[in-house]
């Protein structure tokens, strides 16, 4: 396993083309492209910039101000979890900003980074839909409620980081 | 405030104009009436009322982002955006109300939060809208607390991470995005107007800025084709030009007319006293409609670049240095010797080129200097070696020699096809209309052996791409008439009406015969015939059908017949007289078309008559007071061909560089080198000024009056912003050596001369300073039948009478590839260079071009161990070069490409002396070339380089 995640591992040309032409055939393919690329390879490498922009006869630019928009899509890969910890009103209101800034510190991290082993991203998130029962995070596709200190650490710790 | 010299109204108003049926609404108590589909905010400022906007902007649609806008409108909810909101009949809107005053106030005091303060020292003080907006709404306080933003480089705990240093890669503009109010001005402009698409907003929120390219571009690695759309779009100065940053606001403009290409875009010249600060597209311009190129907008700095010669100099012969001499001393001593040439070798022995970078009155009166002065028709132009065809071509079919529309036709146009021209590099600003049309749904067929940007760029892909092997256009275009007319897909009540029946069946059995079909021409042109004949179709039945050409359809050795070809096209179609279609050269120079108009041909009088008419010799002579010699003239290849012969004496050559852009150069140096007298006058000491006796210093486009005439035959006023830095305007020192040889002529203003061109010229019968001052531009012919000039020919019939079809039998050029010379060179244009490069060289347009390139696809690279950057030799029959090779699957196995822009590479030296059956026009898109391997520069290029040194040298002025 790489110590760093941030320099992207190489992706074969190929492999992005066949994932573009994968998705040619939808009307306004840019987004299940993008998609596709993420799901296959954990991020959306640049050198698949100018290529989606071949395909759809878009610019590089366009491509760009589509994939900056979305937050969700990577451009380097992230670690073999990812965290996401609530920042909304209301988790904020039961303490999810002193659970989140304990568990980066304590990590060393700051918002977005990955541990030094490649085992756990920490990200921001606006409001996973459980305001009821916050402090609130996401691991991996599964969500959590009523964090505290302990929960999170238990969380962080299963996940290798 | 600005002195504009036109007082026309340069207003914003806010959103484009539309056209549909009137409708009248109420603001602010005012009644308008404006066409549906009008915005609000357009309404109100026809009214005169200006509603305060921040991402609206007249040559862009309406977007609704920055909330300022905002009016009330009786019976509807809310407070709509005035940009997005169509009028209505009977509509009564308020745009000063309590309830939209404070919401302006609070959306600007929003945007100020986050921009600094400190316009006393910004580039865009007294030139700002956010500046005016600040103004307009009674921004008197801003109740935000310091907090996140973009402009403090640091904050209170260090550095910002917010701020990002300004992007001053653009050799002309720089990006600075603490100023920025992500309007997306810039974007729309980059997208709607220019067609690049080369910047987007990245990100969401709070850390939305403006990206030129993807990530990690800055804006010289990205798409940025440097038109200036977005600095003019800029509402701040985010976007700013350089020369505004270092010289300050402009406080005068003048209204002129571009020097480089044949679009021919108006421009306003913003100064300070005589010193340029920039140039600016004038939005009133009817050939650009308020766009630009890199070339017009900036690369203007050769004006004064130090290589300008601001001094006569004489030499005794062409080994020696130059010695600068008075004007008196220069000119006497070129009359003398021109006089004494012609006592020695008879009357003929001399001539001139007029220039078609030089305006319509100054190349009148170089012609009107070789048949009034020299007495002779020894006249020749720079079209001779670009669309001398064009004006045969369509002289014959239709009897008009220019283009028959303006450029606005291509709004109504559904199928375009452009063959032998790369608009997106020769042509910017009317690609970019091009473009926008093709966006819109228009179709397009590329015939080129290229894959030029045409063929697919960001949103805009050619329906077909003819790719077909150089030299074998007219196969091509006679396999789309065979197709159009086997199929029966031509406009035969078109015809019938407007053409000569008998001719079209003759001309109907000629490309009907199964050897012109496309199956048949396959092999030879490497058009694939299925998608020849789905080309043919589309143009055919596919609405309004435009053709554009340029140079690859003329500089062949059949580029007569190929015009001839296009305008069979055009008839068989019906696609003629009327918007939208038409047959549309696209003129390499400023001034080609007028050059021509003038008389420059050596067999023409000005207005294309022929030089034997005793009727129009008389016009002239009655006017000048001589007897015109009734024998047509030497064309300039004859001229060469005399001089090494031994005949040809004396030329006097008005800007231009015939070594450089002229074919075979070993044959045009030796030419001149064989004459006894070369008068050069131009801005620099170019190519052929290593072979002159005489250098008379020119004038640039900003320091003189006259009219250039553009592709679409409109004459354009061109002014004087500042004063000669050599003393004198072009058209003076042609006068001042007409005099000294005697002629007597006592112009004192173009105007004047404008006036005996009326009055000679019936095309030009009712053109007058007084008129292009009133309307700006009127296109000819304009006279008595057309007092408003003709933006539209052929309308109700053909200016010949009836349409001729001309047969077009494809002769395959002499120049043949074979096992020594095996690949086929042609050659093109690129955007930042123009023509031989002597302005645009002298310019920081070199950023993006610093040296001609060889394209070559990468199976002829690999096959001969080519890697790209390496030194290649290319040679033909004629000559050899080097230059380095990139490659690319743009150009077809088999074919290679470069450009002529630099002097040390010298393309021509390549080209051959072939050209046009009918006129003479170089073959310069087809040679024969075999490339190998190279360590550098070949002999003939460092002996060329040594001579051009030792013959610029200049002596130190005696004191």
């Amino acid at each position: 396993m790489p110590a760093q995640s941030t320099s992207a591992p190489q992706v074969p040309v190929e492999d992005l083309k066949a994932l573009i032409d994968s998705q040619m055939h939808l009307e306004g393919p840019l987004l299940p492209i993008l998609h596709a690329i993420q799901h296959a390879h954990g991020h959306v490498p640049q050198v698949a910039v100018p290529l989606i922009a071949d395909a759809l006869n878009i610019s590089k630019a366009e491509v760009h101000g589509v994939m900056s928009f979305y937050h969700d899509f990577r451009e380097v890969p992230a670690g073999r979890h990812v965290v996401k910890i609530c920042r909304a009103e209301a988790c904020q209101a039961v303490g999810a900003k002193a659970l989140a800034d304990a568990a980066l510190a304590k990590l060393g991290l700051e918002w977005h980074g990955t541990t030094a082993n490649g085992a756990v991203t920490i990200e921001p998130v606006y409001c996973l839909g459980l305001c009821a029962s916050g402090p609130a995070a996401m691991v991996d596709n599964r969500v959590v409620g009523r964090l505290d200190a302990a929960k999170l650490e238990t969380l962080l710790a299963e996940a290798g980081a | 405030m600005k002195d504009f010299i036109i007082p026309w109204d340069d207003k914003d108003m806010g959103t484009p104009a539309k056209e549909g049926a009137p409708v009248t609404l109420t603001i602010d108590g005012f009644d308008v009436t404006v066409p549906e589909g009008t915005s609000v905010m357009r309404a109100a400022a026809e009214a005169g009322l200006s509603i305060p906007k921040l991402c609206a902007t007249d040559s862009l649609e309406a977007f609704g982002s920055c909330r300022l806008c905002v009016v009330e409108i009786e019976g509807r909810r809310g407070t709509p955006a005035s940009c997005t909101t169509p009028v209505a009949p009977g509509m009564v809107v308020h745009t000063q109300s309590s309830k939209v005053k404070k919401i302006r106030k609070g959306v600007m005091e929003l945007y100020i939060s986050d921009h600094p303060l400190d316009c006393l020292t910004c580039a865009a003080n007294g030139d700002c809208e956010l500046q005016d907006m600040a103004g307009v709404v009674g921004l008197r306080d801003v109740r935000y607390e310091p907090g996140r933003n973009h402009f403090e480089v640091r904050g209170a705990t260090g550095a910002n991470p917010e701020y990002i240093p300004a992007d001053t890669s653009n050799p002309y503009f720089t990006y600075d995005p603490q100023k920025c109010i992500v309007c997306s001005r810039c974007v729309r402009a980059c997208e709607e107007v220019q067609g690049t698409f080369a910047l987007t907003i990245e990100g969401r929120g709070f850390e939305s800025r403006v990206s030129a390219g993807a990530m990690g571009d800055d804006f010289l690695s990205s798409d940025c084709v440097s038109c200036g759309a977005c600095v003019q779009a800029c509402p701040t100065a985010t976007l700013q030009e350089k020369s505004v940053i270092e010289l300050g606001t402009p406080e005068r403009s003048v209204v002129t007319t571009c020097a480089y290409c044949g679009v021919g875009c108006s421009f306003k010249a913003e100064l300070n006293g005589d010193e340029l600060v920039r140039m600016v597209p004038y939005k009133h311009g009817k050939a650009n409609r308020g766009h630009s190129c890199v070339k017009g907008r900036f690369a203007y700095g050769y004006a004064t670049h130090q290589d300008r010669i601001l001094n006569p100099m004489i030499r005794d012969s062409i080994d020696q240095p130059w010695k600068e001499v008075s004007w008196d001393e220069a000119l006497s001593f070129a009359a003398d010797r021109m006089r004494g040439l012609q006592e020695k070798y008879g009357r003929r022995s001399i001539g001139v080129i007029t220039s078609s970078r030089c305006t319509n009155e100054e190349t009148y009166l170089v012609q009107k200097l070789a048949r009034g002065v020299f007495m002779n028709n020894n006249t020749d132009t720079c079209a001779r070696v670009c669309h001398s065809p064009t004006g045969y071509g369509l002289g014959q079919t239709f009897g008009t020699s220019a283009g028959t529309q303006d450029f606005d036709s291509v709004e109504h146009t559904d199928v375009v096809i452009v063959i032998g021209a790369n608009p997106t590099d020769g042509h910017p600003v009317f690609a970019s209309r091009l473009k926008k049309r093709l966006r819109a749904g228009a179709k397009l067929i590329v015939i080129d052996p290229r894959r030029t940007d045409l063929v697919k760029s960001a949103h805009i892909k050619a329906s077909h791409h003819l790719a077909l092997r150089p030299g074998t256009n007219v196969a091509v275009v006679t396999a789309l008439a065979h197709t159009i007319v086997t199929e029966g897909l031509m406009d035969e009540a078109y015809i019938r009406d407007r053409c000569d029946w008998d001719e079209f069946q003759e001309y109907a059995e000629f490309v009907s015969d199964p050897r012109h079909s496309p199956e048949a021409t396959e092999l030879l042109t490497g058009v694939p015939a299925a998608e020849l004949r789905a080309a043919a179709r589309l143009f055919a039945k596919g609405g309004n059908g435009a053709i554009y050409y340029g140079l690859g359809v003329t500089e062949h050795s059949q580029g007569s017949t190929t015009v001839i070809g296009i305008a069979n096209l055009a008839m068989l179609t019906g696609n003629v007289g009327r918007k939208g279609v038409g047959v549309n050269p696209l003129r390499g120079q400023n001034n080609v078309q007028g050059s021509c108009d003038m008389g420059s041909f050596p067999h023409e009088l000005p207005g294309y008559r022929h030089v034997k008419g005793d009727e129009v010799r008389n016009i002239f002579e009655t006017a000048w007071g001589v007897t015109i010699d009734p024998e047509p003239g030497l064309r300039i290849p004859n001229m060469l061909d005399a001089a090494v012969e031994g005949t040809f004496k004396g030329l006097y050559c008005q800007g231009e560089d015939i070594l450089q852009s002229d074919p075979d150069t070993k044959h045009v140096a030796a030419g001149l080198a064989a004459m006894e007298c070369v008068i050069v006058h131009d801005l620099f000491l170019n190519e052929t000024a290593n072979y002159a006796h005489v250098f008379l210093p020119g004038s640039t486009f900003l320091e003189k009056d006259g009219t250039f005439t553009n592709a679409e035959r409109r004459i354009n006023r061109v002014r004087k912003v500042m004063a000669p830095k050599n003393g004198y305007a072009d058209w003076e020192v042609t006068m001042m050596l007409a005099n000294a040889m005697g002629a007597g002529w006592t112009y004192t203003h173009p105007s004047q001369i404008m006036e005996e061109i009326a009055a000679t010229t019936p095309s030009f019968a009712n053109v007058t300073y007084e008129m292009l001052e009133e309307r700006g531009s009127v296109q000819w012919p304009c006279n008595d039948a057309n007092p408003d000039g003709t933006p539209l020919m052929h309308v109700d019939g053909f200016v010949r009478g009836k349409g001729r079809f001309i047969v077009t039998e494809y002769v395959a050029t002499d120049e043949k590839t074979g096992p020594r010379f095996p690949l086929l060179l042609t050659t093109g244009r690129i955007l930042s260079q123009y023509n031989v490069g002597a302005q645009t060289r002298r310019t920081a347009n070199v950023v993006w071009h610093d040296q001609d390139v060889l394209e070559i696809h990468p199976h002829d690279a690999e096959v001969r161990g080519v890697k790209d950057g390496d030194y290649v030799r290319l040679a033909s029959r004629s000559g050899e070069t080097t230059l380095r090779a990139t490659i690319t699957d743009r150009v077809s196995p088999g074919v290679v490409y470069t450009t002529f822009h630099h002097p040390d590479t010298q393309a021509n030296v390549i080209t051959t002396d072939f050209s046009d059956w009918a006129t003479n026009c170089p073959e310069y898109k087809v040679t024969a070339v075999q490339v190998s391997p190279s360590n550098g520069p070949s002999e003939w290029q460092e002996d060329y380089a040594a001579q051009a040194e030792r013959s610029r040298r200049i002596l130190p002025a005696a004191e």
